[in-house]
């Protein structure tokens, strides 16, 4: 290490001063064979509420520990090492509260210097080295496992995995180096592409294993002893390892494998992303060059590529949509009030038995164990939502999701009725019926002649006024809006919206309930469409209008492509269903103005019962559907897919601004919340408000930036 | 040697009737010094226990888990971590199949053996075939006799002297009552049992009857533990000379002869002789009887000797039959007012050949299996005895003895 590396690692050292640093103890463990291990735990001294995470101060540590044993390896004082972490952690990843703190090029270097500095001597110690995987390791977590010369896992490690892509980052701790030479091309690009991609999907202990990426798997129970033994056993030459998976690739086969691999990979994530964020194409880049270099070679690339991720707009969003949105903000809702002022909730009442009201029957009584009655007109549509609901918990018992006991006690649960008798003793009660609002008003006002004077009503509304709902009722402080998306069982958000005269009482109620639910919950104030419709219908809005202007229909629907939005305006239309989308829309003109356009092209498709403006075709390709085609009527003016990109960016924008202005919720993050969780909108996003300042569209229409 | 060994073992299996009662194995965590500075400081008593009962299983693997009738579980403090019917709790998180029952037993110092004479019961009434009995105490998380709440009537009827709740006060009051026993005999021998155990650690015949044990204490990384922490090697009549006398001033019992303060946990596997049969079993020892007795609570420590006498009893044998002693080392007063009345030298080498509870530490419901396998193991060694009992001193004013009979030895199954 030269005298100005050890300088910038100082200098990043001294950025994280208060870093909860993840200690490396070390003590010798005397193998039964007469060897000595020296057995190093990562442990940074909290509970295991507090993932163990690696800082510049813990990795500067974990290295001079290292060359501690290394003298040791050296003098013969040990004849392994191997490396652990306190319960339940391997690693839980790079500390990214450090990486956010970067702030030149220089410390991102730095920092991604400091993992191979520490994490390279494991490779290359004097001695074999072991990981013992005894849980949580992702990211650099599971790359200090991979630097190391064999690797145990527990059957009860939660989780494994190279989430870096997912992230904005590419495994450059040498993972994208050792993972492929360690269980295959293809394998390591499941891990390292596939699965951050989807969900951030993660590795268990036993599947890690027998993907290869562990040479042995024990139970938790006595992890550690075993662990101990195949030690010795390796040592002795008494076990052989095998990795029926790991490739050489100097073997022309393998490099073709490579390649392919790595194209397979690539249009995996172009067909993802359209190219709205450079972290998983760069993390093939790497994967790709990497095939014919040596490991330091290809860590002067990782070092690079971190670099440069570290300060991609991307990356910080990520960040900031995980782990300020997503972990904290969604855990502790804004505007809340205190969790002791609600009513416990023993019985829960749906007007309705459609699909929406059934969905939430399926909800409320799997997550809160409670009689749940469901009323309808007439007994037919009640018994067609049971039919739904009893379907629904089969499908969840063959699916090993719901025990026998568990689906007899939902089903015994579940009552439908066609008079709302079965309301009086319900202290929740919730509509889903027609969106129409003379229909909601009748709805409740029968409801409130049945129930107690406390309990709560809600409405499932998408876009109808709430206060408007409320205006006549007897007890108008107990509604609340309590709006959950499609499909309920699957989508994170639930909006919860209060009038002028919701009380403390029936807001908490509600919030403890979202929580009882498992829902991620926002606090909306009254308004057409709360957050998540008005901001969707408002991009669709413009597009839509750009191609009743003249756009043709391919141009108009992938020009937000390099947004990344999990579908295309028009596939969400059809997906949402051309009448609903007509309706909210006409409700929020009436709201908003012309700012949502009511489109007479979308009604001549409706008319005419298209469906989609998209159909395939005999190659699986898109083609426009003939049956629009035949009703639309496009003007002359066409707009260029830059047009339509800086004309929505400027309307959603402006109609976040005003809707922050008119106070529907706290602050943007609530809003870049509810498009994660309610919309499925891209975390490199940071939802949406950090994209439009950076962008520059909040600047231009509204001349500030949402965010600082 | 292996192939005589086998056909020693058959021929023992032969003699078993369906209902005799066996010991098959019985293995036991290193024992630990209690408090902060110990190795298990943050280390669970039911996790102790899990390593124990693994241990067993693992190294008997032609017993099937699902097979074993009951795990019976001694722990003296049953709240928290050693709360919650712990055998039961041991068994579940072992990984034993959920249709194999626990239970918790406690008879203070001697629960362990308790579970091993209450499940013997079972298996020579038909009840059980197989089953696992043992013991576990982390004194360091359960201090002794925390949480009791002695009745006032104790007091208040003279049924049992406040002082005779403290142990170390009953050592002294054996002191009193046998006042041939001196602190110079109590020391030489503690000196000795410290010196018969670095020797049997030395022989290697501890180390194969432990299982290893991770263990993480606050604020340091994991430590791997294959050998006891308590052992005192090396220690002279003088260095025990200085020590205190807690319980007394001027009194005779110390830190140095008496049992430590200590975490541990001890598993063992009994079967029926048609068990044996049916798996192809090795039995180290058959359970011959077994007697426990009670003496006034302010000399607990003289228990061992009605429970003897009441064993060999039943034994139809005269102590002059019994070639190995394994006496529990709560305190040696309490050893050498035993060996005092049956005429047995404190040096005789039948007695705690590998040491005792005194250099070895004593988790107290644990012991009663430490003695046991440690016994089985003296058997294999030496076929030449015939007999051994293992025999403790127990809390309140009791003891407990179990005779055992070596299938090693040529006459055995030749019964009386």
């Amino acid at each position: 290490m030269t005298a100005a590396t050890s300088q910038n690692f100082s200098d990043v050292a001294e950025l994280m001063r208060d870093e909860t640093v993840t200690h490396s103890l070390v003590s010798d463990v005397l193998l039964p064979s007469g060897k000595v291990l020296a057995l190093l735990t990562l442990d940074n001294g909290l509970d295991h509420g507090k993932p163990t995470t690696l800082g510049p101060n813990g990795l500067i540590e974990l290295r001079a520990a290292l060359e501690t044993q290394a003298e040791r390896a050296k003098a013969g004082a040990i004849h392994a090492l191997a490396i652990t972490g306190k319960p339940h952690f391997l690693i839980a990843g790079a500390d990214l509260s450090a990486v956010t703190r970067l702030r030149s090029p220089e410390q991102g270097s730095a920092m991604a210097s400091l993992g191979h500095h520490a994490y390279d001597l494991l490779a290359d110690l004097g001695v074999p080295t072991f990981a013992f995987v005894n849980g949580l390791a992702l990211g650099g977590g599971l790359e200090i496992a991979l630097a190391c010369t064999y690797r145990t896992v527990s059957t009860a490690a939660g989780a494994l995995g190279l989430p870096e892509a997912f992230l904005g980052l590419i495994p450059g701790w040498a993972g994208v180096y050792r993972l492929p030479r360690l269980v295959g091309p293809e394998n390591a690009l499941k891990v390292m592409i596939e699965n951050p991609l989807n969900n951030n999907k993660t590795l268990s202990g036993p599947a890690a294993y027998k993907m290869g990426v562990a040479d042995a798997l024990f139970e938790p129970a006595d992890f550690i002893e075993h662990s101990v033994a195949f030690v010795d056993g390796v040592l002795n030459g008494e076990l052989e390892v095998r990795r029926p998976n790991a490739v050489d690739p100097r073997d022309p086969e393998v490099a073709r494998r490579w390649l392919e691999a790595a194209d397979a990979a690539q249009a995996f994530v172009d067909a993802k992303l359209h190219g709205a964020a450079p972290a998983p194409s760069k993390v093939l880049e790497v994967f790709r060059q990497g095939l014919t270099l040596t490991q330091p070679e290809s860590a002067q690339l990782e070092i690079q590529a971190l670099t440069e991720l570290m300060g991609s707009r991307q990356f910080q969003n990520t960040v900031y949509a995980f782990f300020d949105l997503v972990q904290k903000r969604g855990k502790r809702p804004a505007g809340a009030p205190d969790a002791r002022l609600a009513r416990p909730v023993t019985k829960v009442g749906i007007v309705g038995a459609g699909l929406m009201a059934s969905q939430l029957a399926l909800l409320f009584v799997r997550r809160l164990n409670v009689p749940v009655v469901i009323t309808d007109l007439d007994q037919s549509r009640i018994d067609k939502g049971l039919g739904y609901i009893h379907g629904e918990i089969d499908k969840l018992h063959a699916k090993d999701r719901m025990s026998q006991d568990a689906v007899n006690r939902a089903k015994a649960l579940v009552s439908g009725s066609v008079s709302k008798e079965g309301f009086a003793d319900a202290d929740f009660v919730i509509e889903a019926v027609f969106e129409e609002l003379g229909v909601k008003k009748q709805v409740f006002a029968e409801v409130e002649a049945v129930v107690s004077p406390e309990c709560v009503l809600a409405t499932n509304t998408s876009s109808l006024s709430v206060t408007e709902m409320g205006r006549d009722l007897m007890h108008p402080e107990r509604l609340v809006g309590f709006h959950f998306f499609n499909p309920v069982a699957l989508m994170p958000l639930l909006e919860i919206a209060a009038t002028e005269w919701t009380s403390d009482t029936a807001l908490s109620t509600a919030f403890v309930l979202g929580k009882a639910l498992r829902k991620t919950t926002v606090l909306a104030q009254d308004a057409a469409a709360f957050v998540v419709n008005r901001v969707l219908l408002r991009l669709l809005s413009e597009v839509q209008a750009a191609f009743d202007e003249g756009t043709d229909a391919k141009t108009a629907d992938n020009a937000l492509s390099s947004m990344g939005l999990p579908m295309t305006p028009f596939t969400l239309l059809s997906m949402v269903g051309l009448p609903v989308a007509q309706h909210v829309t006409e409700s929020l003109h009436a709201a908003f103005g012309d700012r949502f356009a009511v489109s007479q092209n979308l009604q001549k498709l409706i008319d005419a019962k298209v469906t989609s403006l998209w159909v395939a075709d005999e190659q699986g390709g898109q083609v426009l559907n003939p049956a629009a085609a035949q009703v639309i009527m496009q003007g002359s003016n066409p707009s260029s897919a830059e047009q339509i990109l800086a004309r929505v960016q400027d309307a959603l924008a402006q109609e976040i601004g005003l809707l922050l202005s008119e106070g529907v919720v706290a602050e943007a993050a609530d809003v870049d919340l509810c498009m994660i969780t309610g919309a499925g909108w891209p975390m490199h996003l940071g939802g949406i408000t950090p994209y439009l300042d950076q962008v520059g569209a909040s600047e231009r229409v509204n001349g500030a930036k949402f965010n600082n | 040697m292996s192939a005589n060994t086998t056909t020693e073992h058959e021929n023992a299996s032969r003699m078993l009737d369906d209902r005799d009662v066996v010991f098959i194995d019985g293995v036991r965590t290193p024992f630990g010094r209690a408090g902060e500075k110990g190795i298990y400081h943050g280390t669970r008593a039911d996790d102790l226990a899990v390593k124990a009962v693994r241990g067993l299983l693992e190294r008997n693997p032609q017993v099937p888990a699902e097979k074993i009738d009951e795990v019976s579980l001694a722990a003296t403090t049953q709240t928290g971590d050693q709360g919650l019917t712990i055998g039961r709790t041991v068994a579940l998180l072992s990984g034993i199949p959920q249709s194999v029952p626990g239970y918790a037993i406690d008879r203070m110092c001697a629960g362990a053996m308790t579970a091993v004479t209450s499940t013997a019961g079972g298996i020579a009434f038909g009840a059980y075939d197989l089953v696992i009995a043992g013991g576990v105490e982390h004194m360091g998380n359960h201090p002794m006799g925390a949480g009791a709440d002695p009745n006032p009537r104790f007091v208040s009827e003279r049924i049992v002297d406040p002082q005779a709740l403290n142990m170390g006060n009953t050592a002294e009051n054996l002191h009193d009552r046998f006042p041939a026993i001196t602190k110079e005999r109590a020391d030489r021998y503690a000196v000795a049992s410290q010196a018969k155990l670095a020797a049997a650690y030395q022989n290697q015949q501890i180390q194969p009857d432990l299982v290893s044990v991770a263990a993480k204490r606050p604020g340091e990384g994991w430590a791997v533990h294959r050998v006891d922490e308590p052992p005192r090697p090396g220690t002279t009549m003088e260095s025990l000379s200085e020590l205190r006398t807690p319980f007394r001033a001027h009194g005779r019992v110390t830190a140095g002869n008496a049992a430590g303060l200590n975490d541990g946990a001890t598993a063992a596997l009994l079967a029926s002789g048609q068990a044996v049969r049916e798996l192809g079993l090795a039995p180290k020892m058959r359970l011959v009887s077994f007697a426990f007795a009670g003496v006034a609570p302010d000399v607990m420590g003289y228990g061992p000797v009605p429970a003897t006498e009441k064993a060999l009893a039943k034994a139809g044998l005269e102590i002059q039959d019994i070639g190995l002693f394994e006496i529990n080392e709560a305190f040696a007063v309490q050893v050498l007012s035993f060996l005092d009345y049956y005429g047995i030298d404190q040096e005789d080498p039948r007695v705690n050949r590998y040491g005792g509870a005194i250099a070895v530490g004593h988790p107290l419901a644990s012991s009663g299996v430490r003695l046991m396998t440690q016994l089985a193991r003296q058997f294999s060694e030496d076929h030449s005895v015939r007999y051994g009992i293992t025999t403790m001193c127990i809390g309140l004013g009791m003891g407990g003895t179990v005779i055992w009979e070596n299938p090693n030895h040529p006459d055995f199954g030749s019964k009386a």
